[in-house]
């Protein structure tokens, strides 16, 4: 590592050339193309260089003489943030019991990782094969629907289970619990059990040593999962769009939808505004922790 | 050798070079420069790149090809957009492009095609007047709203982006196939006869029904909706104004914000499990789909209705990058499709040749009768893998060539407004 005197040393230099090659080429660059297009113009099938601001003005369009009924790209981010929300909720919920239950309940270590590892366990089969595997389950004649009946407790199928916000919400958090899990874990694993038995000796109850001791520790691993599962759904489209029955709308679709219909420059405008939103939430979240120092 | 000598004299010892040469030796090797016998050299071997959505690409054809003509396909497959966007970005990663009609508005302007001369083509006279007049072979007009082939079909001049009015030598399209599509139906849950477009957006059918979340071909459907509930009739629906998109629109979105579908689908596969799940009892399909749906033991029908069908069709050009021997083998593979194998194959699936006399010849007179005529099968109909498709005694949903293709109402088709259409389909979408 570098000394404090010298913070631009070659070797610094040259240990972080390579990542930071890798960097520019593969994301700085590429970005600052996807910028440089949402300012262009296009027609049917070309792109044309220039300056406009045409694909935001149309992107924004009638948000403001549509008022008070939201224009689609403000229906679009609510929606997408009321999942983002819904997902958080219940993944950090979730989430964080499963790690509280490895961290501090689990008392040896081979145990423990033989959990996580079998958290692990859905993740060997790709992402799309998770999601649709609920199709059969919560369809109008699929499995929940036919043992609900059965049982006395409904008489006609229930037609929300699927293709609705709540099979959206289920599929995402069952797709993304596992990216909390992991860091609050990680955080926990980290906290020195001293401190909750000198809690417990300073006569805390069970929930104040959670609320004061565990939760503002784990932090750290509750931001870095918050972001993981943040960013994911607010860039998803795939899970909205199989599990909504591809009648909800979400950025991604909106960006999908421009590209095939060879309408590059918008589908650019769209990405940034979507980069644009991201960004401000992860700030926000910085807000309450900084990542840098608790690592 | 003596050059390598004279070289070691020079400096570089023997010993090096010869290391050198045997490096380069086996990097040929390595590479695939050298396969084996000098003799395998005088047989060129013949490989086209074929760039399509799945629907004409099969390991069958290829077989049959390779055997008649000693070329070998490559297939490259995508969705339909997916192969719009590659022409336009890859041109060079494809010799054959197999693609729709309605996206020539967007690639002939791009120039990475190549217009293909009609007189190179042995079975041009015989390709079906659909494509070239827009008429029957019996000579009765039929729908020409949307992009119809005949309106696409031909180029003023070889390198020409103007198309032409009437029949010339360049041809942007030779067309492969073609088929009219329409709702399909589960008449064991609807359980009483359908007749209209209008049924897709009947409120009995809440919850139940289904369009493509494809853009250009969900907003005809529903302009078929539009014209049979008698709203609003149109010019041309495969070309509408901005007020006849609201319109359109706006007729989607109130049924969509009661609920009248259960789903929009975006592939084949989608459209079967909708179907056969009984998620969807009516809805918006394609032919093959109904046959997958009626090969899994579901009653399934592609409903004929009274206001027609929509059609579709796609055909055969060449990246621009294709010259000299490429080019040759491009036309002999061309019009090795065109001479009949690949045609009955292809109607033997519901689709429909372009020439047909040709096709004909590789058909059983029993098999003719059921796809082509609206006959009665006298034998169990079977796909070309063999498997059962229809019993002894069937007839096809819509009956004959003539009456299908005959009742075709509009065409898959880009419109001038393709940009204000694509953004109100986000709108409602996020309705």
């Amino acid at each position: 590592m570098a000394k404090k005197d010298q913070p631009f040393s070659l070797p610094a230099w040259a240990q972080a050339a390579p990542f930071g090659v890798v960097f520019a080429l593969f994301f700085i660059i590429p970005l600052a193309f996807v910028v440089m297009v949402s300012f262009w113009d296009y027609n049917d099938y070309a792109i044309l260089p220039g300056f406009t601001v045409r694909s935001y003005v149309e992107t924004f369009e009638g948000c403001y003489d549509q008022l008070p009924d939201l224009c689609t790209i403000l229906k679009t981010y609510v929606s997408t943030v009321k999942f983002c929300f819904l997902v958080w909720l219940f993944t950090l919920v979730i989430g964080f019991t499963i790690a509280y239950f490895l961290a501090f309940h689990v008392q040896s270590v081979t145990t423990q990782m033989t959990l996580a590892i079998i958290c692990t366990i859905p993740f060997w089969t790709s992402n799309v094969i998770r999601m649709i595997s609920w199709i059969p389950l919560l369809g109008r004649n699929g499995l929940v629907n036919q043992g609900l009946i059965k049982l006395g407790i409904i008489k006609e199928p229930l037609e929300w289970l699927l293709y609705s916000d709540f099979a959206v919400v289920l599929a995402f958090v069952h797709l993304f619990t596992f990216f909390m899990v992991i860091p609050i874990f990680n955080s926990m694993a980290r906290i020195d059990k001293r401190l909750l038995e000198a809690a417990y000796d300073a006569g805390a109850t069970g929930w104040q040593t959670l609320w004061n001791v565990v939760i503002p520790l784990a932090k750290p691993g509750i931001v870095i999962g918050s972001i993981f599962v943040i960013t994911i759904v607010m860039g998803d489209f795939v899970t909205v769009g199989v599990m909504g029955g591809q009648q909800i709308a979400s950025a991604g679709k909106i960006i999908e939808t421009r590209l095939n219909a060879l309408q590059f420059p918008p589908a650019a405008a769209n990405a940034v505004i979507l980069l644009a939103i991201t960004l401000l939430i992860i700030t926000a979240l910085n807000r309450f922790v900084d990542i840098r120092k608790e690592l | 050798m003596t050059q390598e000598t004279k070289d070691g004299a020079q400096g570089l010892s023997r010993r090096s070079v010869l290391k050198g040469a045997g490096a380069a030796a086996g990097a040929a090797a390595g590479s695939g420069a050298i396969t084996g016998f000098p003799a395998v050299w005088s047989q060129e071997k013949k490989v086209l790149r074929y760039l399509g959505t799945a629907v004409n690409q099969s390991d069958d054809i290829n077989k049959q090809l390779f055997k008649d003509t000693g070329i070998t396909l490559e297939y490259i497959s995508a969705t339909t957009d997916d192969v719009t966007k590659r022409v336009i970005t890859q041109p060079n990663s494809y010799d054959i492009l197999d693609t729709e009609y309605f996206s020539l508005k967007k690639l002939i302007p791009s120039k990475n095609i190549l217009a293909l001369d009609a007189k190179k083509i042995k079975e041009f006279n015989n390709i079906t007047p659909i494509f070239t007049k827009g008429e029957l072979p019996n000579g009765k007009k039929i729908g020409d709203q949307g992009t119809a082939p005949k309106k696409v079909m031909f180029l003023e001049g070889k390198d020409s982006t103007a198309f032409a009015k009437g029949v010339t030598e360049w041809v942007t399209l030779i067309p492969t196939v073609y088929n009219a599509d329409t709702l399909g139906i589960r008449p064991d849950l609807i359980k009483r006869p359908i007749e209209s477009w209008k049924e897709l957006l009947n409120p009995e059918f809440k919850g139940k029904a289904s369009i493509l979340n494809i853009p250009s071909i969900g907003i005809m459907d529903a302009a078929m909706v539009v014209e049979a509930s008698g709203l609003y009739k149109y010019p041309d629906k495969g070309n509408m104004t901005k007020q006849e998109i609201d319109l359109t629109m706006k007729v989607l979105t109130e049924a969509k914000k009661a609920g009248q579908f259960r789903a929009f689908w975006k592939d084949f596969n989608e459209s079967v499990n909708l179907m056969a799940s009984g998620e969807t009892v009516i809805q918006s399909m394609w032919s093959p789909a109904v046959t997958a749906v009626r090969s899994k033991g579901i009653p399934c029908v592609f409903q004929p209705l009274k206001e027609g069908y929509r059609s579709w069709a796609s055909g055969f050009c060449v990246s621009k990058g294709v010259t000299g021997k490429k080019q040759e083998w491009a036309y002999e593979f061309v019009n090795w499709f065109l001479s009949g194998w690949a045609g009955a194959y292809l109607n033997r699936q519901g689709y429909y040749s372009a020439v047909l006399p040709t096709a004909k010849k590789f058909m059983s007179e029993d098999e003719w009768g059921y796809w082509m005529e609206g006959k009665a099968a006298k034998a169990d109909i079977k796909a070309p893998d063999g498997s059962l498709l229809e019993k002894a005694g069937s007839k096809r949903d819509g009956g004959s060539y003539d009456d299908r293709m005959g009742n075709v109402a509009c065409w898959n088709a880009v419109m001038d407004e393709n940009d204000y259409m694509v953004r109100k389909w986000n709108e409602f979408i996020a309705a």
